[in-house]
């Protein structure tokens, strides 16, 4: 099903959140970068996972395409599987025995 | 949100979902309120990612407050979309979200602790002893093979 994208007043409100998730999604980087430790890198890259599923969410709306709430729910699980893969590497020192 | 709820399955009954969805003005304020608030959770979240001391307050900020802002960018394609078809997808996406969030912070955390990450200015465990050995859910018999 294919509707058509947001416009008007609602448009410019769905590109602006989209904007303001990029952003944030960016800023998000600064603690992989500089985060002292390995589980703040990890909870970082699990908070640009999600912000990246909002953005998906979002451009949904703007295209008017359905089909990329598949893409944030196929997103949404391959973030949950890294972040488990990479908790279970840091303690067990491998993923699968 | 029940409003909108019961407009987009009215309108999915009568046979006009196959038509191209025209945002009436209940279903785009629905739409406006939920991005504006998954916008606002998902800023909230990143600021405490920023600004908190150690790292399990930084999954406390941001384990809730994001989910919250997804589940929220999730409601407004139900709103849009319809709840049958990709609106119910959303909805699959919602209790995932809100299934695997949790799971994945209390992973980090426990490895966190055990890898022995401190906490931030000298904050420490009830009971007064500075830092247990073990998870309290650990296994007894660790079994290393």
């Amino acid at each position: 099903m294919v509707s058509e994208p947001v416009s008007g007043t609602l448009g410019l409100l769905v590109v602006g959140g989209l904007v303001v998730a990029s952003l944030v999604t960016l800023a998000a980087g600064y603690r992989v970068v500089r985060g002292p430790t390995t589980p703040d890198r990890v909870v970082a890259l699990d908070v640009i996972g999600t912000n990246v599923v909002a953005i998906a969410l979002l451009f949904a709306l703007v295209t008017g395409q359905g089909l990329f709430v598949d893409v944030s729910l196929v997103l949404a699980i391959i973030g949950f599987i890294s972040t488990v893969a990479v908790a279970r590497y840091v303690t067990e020192g491998d993923i699968i025995e | 949100m029940t409003l909108a709820l019961t407009t987009a399955l009215g309108a999915a009954l009568a046979g006009q979902s196959l038509a191209p969805l025209a945002a009436g003005p209940i279903r785009s304020a629905f739409v406006a309120v939920f991005v504006l608030v998954g916008t606002f959770f998902l800023l909230i979240g990143t600021v405490g990612l920023l600004r908190l001391p150690d790292v399990y307050n930084r999954m406390h900020a941001t384990s809730k407050a994001t989910t919250l802002g997804a589940a929220s960018m999730f409601l407004a394609n139900v709103a849009y979309f319809g709840v049958l078809g990709e609106g119910l997808t959303a909805l699959v996406g919602i209790v995932f979200l809100f299934l695997t969030a949790p799971t994945g912070a209390h992973m980090i955390s426990r490895s966190a602790q055990k890898m022995g990450v401190e906490f931030a200015d000298g904050a420490t465990w009830p009971g007064g002893q500075s830092r247990p050995d073990e998870p309290a859910d650990a296994d007894p018999e660790p079994s290393d093979d």
